[in-house]
């Protein structure tokens, strides 16, 4: 049988500075590598839930996004007698010609501001995202230099609330509604009526894309190859859900470099953890001499030791998760780099982030004990007794 | 071997070396050591009484000879094996108790059975057992540092018979206690080799602890003396 587990618990506890300094150590990195973890999360979640699964965007051939496609409207005339493509009640096909352009805000907390996404669309693209609705005021009206804006722009831009006006195109545009996207990418775009924008723009026969809608999975798939096929046309037609999965890339570099600090923190944690449980073994060396004569086995020492280092470092680990559970459900944005713009999301600490800060912490905790453990283990008897 | 030797050594040689220096710690000892003897070992600091009870114990490995206890050749065991065999055939006792400072001294008691198959309420009756029979049945939940010296050491004794082992190998038991609680340990150990039958070896360099033992082997510069030879003064 193993040496108890109270035995551990209570010289954690008898050693009280030590123990919370060394897990507050492990808290901060835990808790770095949960922040990046949790934005990438929320990135992700905002991404990777646009869109419908039916529709598709149609850009310019080789356009990684929107805003770098043109597609002439006449082109868009030609998409909407294609077959396979949904239609409204009154018989009209579900296209919709839309234009996407960015736009410098100020932000709160930033007054040198972030580029936002402006889209114009006609109310049949309003149509075809049922899955927004309107949170406050109205949807802007045809001919109106009138604008909606996603609820993530209203809460992190200065004059983007209901009422307010803002200035770009030729002039200044009244915000008459703002609208909750579920959280999606759209949560951080402005919409207008497309001919205004077009106008002010100076792009009435050039769009940016067309929102097309299938009748079913396999419409859409005959009507991407219909529009890679067609050479006159020159575009393709990417799904909707997987055009804004593919943002997710976005979040790779920050990714990237999150999880770099967070490994050199964490070697840097294993040692104070190692430097800890090295101080224990030298500290109660008396003990295990003691408990070797009791006829504990070396197996048994090592045990108890990784184990007193895996406490630890668990409870530096549930310290981070605590550390950095107030940021749930935080918004913030990043810069797009696929759309020029910044995308709003929330911080999301998910239960699967809650596992991997818990076993981050777990691996620390086993590099850190595991050499002390091995130096208690072996430990001659007599020498471990003579020990002050 | 005769059966009544519970412990046997013969030709015990151990050198240590330190640096460049070879140092002879014991030399050619050989005794007979009969069961429910309580033997007491003396000599001065250096003379090897600790080494010799340490060999008997296995928690060192001779350089030469061999030490049989209960029958066992110590030497043929391994390390895993030599923890069990010492687990449930001997008792020790330290100077300075070596108590587990964390742990109640119930739990103190209770540590070794953990090693044995008994029942969590068995291990429970057993050192509660120990404790009562050293006269610490109302200290039971107290931590070593609530304890005075004496019943640190009674506690040590108590986790030291709690499975009952037929050796109770104690080096210097009252090197660390005043008059009294010396007294009190040397009873404790004498009652259990009395009346329970228990093989005491006891080292030590006091001849009042001396006397409470049935013989006495005095060591010298490592040699172990003839029986009724006192060291040179």
């Amino acid at each position: 049988m193993a040496i108890p587990l109270s035995y551990n618990f209570r010289n954690l506890r008898v050693r009280k500075a030590t123990t919370v300094m060394t897990a507050l150590g492990i808290a901060l990195t835990v808790a770095v590598l949960l922040g990046i973890l949790a934005m990438v999360a929320g990135l992700k979640s905002a991404l990777q839930s646009s869109g419908n699964p039916l529709q598709m965007i149609v850009v310019r051939k080789n356009s990684a996004s929107e805003l770098v496609s043109q597609v002439a409207r006449e082109a868009i005339s030609a998409i909407r007698f294609k077959e396979g493509i949904q239609k409204f009640p009154d018989g009209e096909p579900m296209v919709s010609a839309e234009i996407v352009t960015v736009m410098n805000l100020p932000r709160k907390n930033d007054p040198e501001g972030a580029n936002v996404t402006i889209r114009g669309l006609s109310r049949s693209g309003v149509k075809m995202r049922p899955e927004i609705r309107m949170l406050s005021g109205r949807w802007f009206e045809p001919g109106q230099r009138e604008v909606a804006v996603g609820k993530s722009v209203a809460a992190r831009f200065v004059s983007a609330s209901l009422d307010h006006s803002l200035h770009f195109g030729r002039g200044d545009w009244k915000i008459v509604g703002i609208f909750d996207a579920g959280k999606t990418a759209f949560d951080s775009e402005i919409w207008g009526d497309l001919n205004q924008i077009a106008t002010d723009f100076n792009r009435s026969e050039i769009m940016s894309s067309a929102l097309v809608r299938a009748v079913d999975p396999i419409a859409l798939q005959a009507l991407k190859t219909s529009m890679a096929d067609d050479q006159r046309l020159y575009l393709e037609g990417k799904s909707e859900t997987e055009y804004y999965a593919a943002q997710t890339s976005t979040a790779r570099p920050v990714e990237f470099l999150g999880m770099f600090v967070a490994v050199i923190m964490a070697i840097g944690s294993s040692f104070a953890a190692m430097n800890t449980m090295y101080a224990a073994v030298a500290r109660r060396a008396r003990e295990i001499g003691t408990l070797r004569i009791l006829g504990f086995s070396r197996g048994s020492i090592l045990l108890s030791f990784v184990f007193e280092s895996l406490l630890l470092s668990l409870l530096g680990g549930i310290l981070g998760i605590v550390l950095v559970l107030p940021m749930n459900g935080l918004e913030s944005g990043i810069g797009n780099s696929v759309t020029f713009s910044e995308t709003g999301f929330d911080f999301r600490i998910t239960p699967a982030i809650i596992v991997v800060g818990l076993s981050f912490a777990t691996v620390m905790g086993i590099l850190g004990g595991l050499l002390p453990a091995r130096t208690a283990a072996r430990a001659d008897i007599l020498a471990a007794l003579r020990e002050l | 071997m005769n059966n009544n030797f519970i412990i046997e050594t013969k030709s015990l040689t151990k050198e240590y070396k330190r640096d460049e220096f070879r140092i002879m710690a014991l030399h050619q000892a050989s005794i007979q050591i009969e069961k429910g003897e309580f033997l007491a070992l003396m000599g001065p600091s250096g003379s090897g009484k600790s080494t010799l009870l340490h060999l008997i114990a296995a928690i060192d490995r001779p350089s030469s000879g061999e030490v049989t206890v209960l029958g066992q050749n110590l030497q043929a065991l391994s390390d895993k094996e030599i923890a069990r065999w010492r687990n449930e055939h001997v008792g020790f006792v330290f100077q300075t108790f070596n108590l587990i400072p964390v742990l109640t001294a119930r739990e103190n008691v209770e540590l070794p059975l953990l090693l044995t198959h008994l029942s969590k309420k068995e291990r429970i009756d057993h050192a509660e057992t120990a404790l009562k029979l050293v006269g610490l049945g109302d200290r039971m939940g107290h931590y070593p540092r609530q304890l005075s010296g004496g019943q640190e050491q009674r506690v040590a004794i108590a986790r030291a018979i709690v499975t009952d082992p037929a050796l109770i190998l104690a080096d210097e038991p009252t090197g660390d206690l005043d008059s009294q609680s010396a007294n009190e340990v040397l009873t404790i150990l004498s009652k259990l080799n009395k009346e329970q039958n228990k093989t005491v070896v006891m080292v030590t360099h006091d001849p009042h602890a001396a006397k409470f033992a049935s013989k006495i082997r005095h060591l010298e510069k490592g040699e172990l003396l003839p029986k009724g030879v006192l060291p040179q003064v």
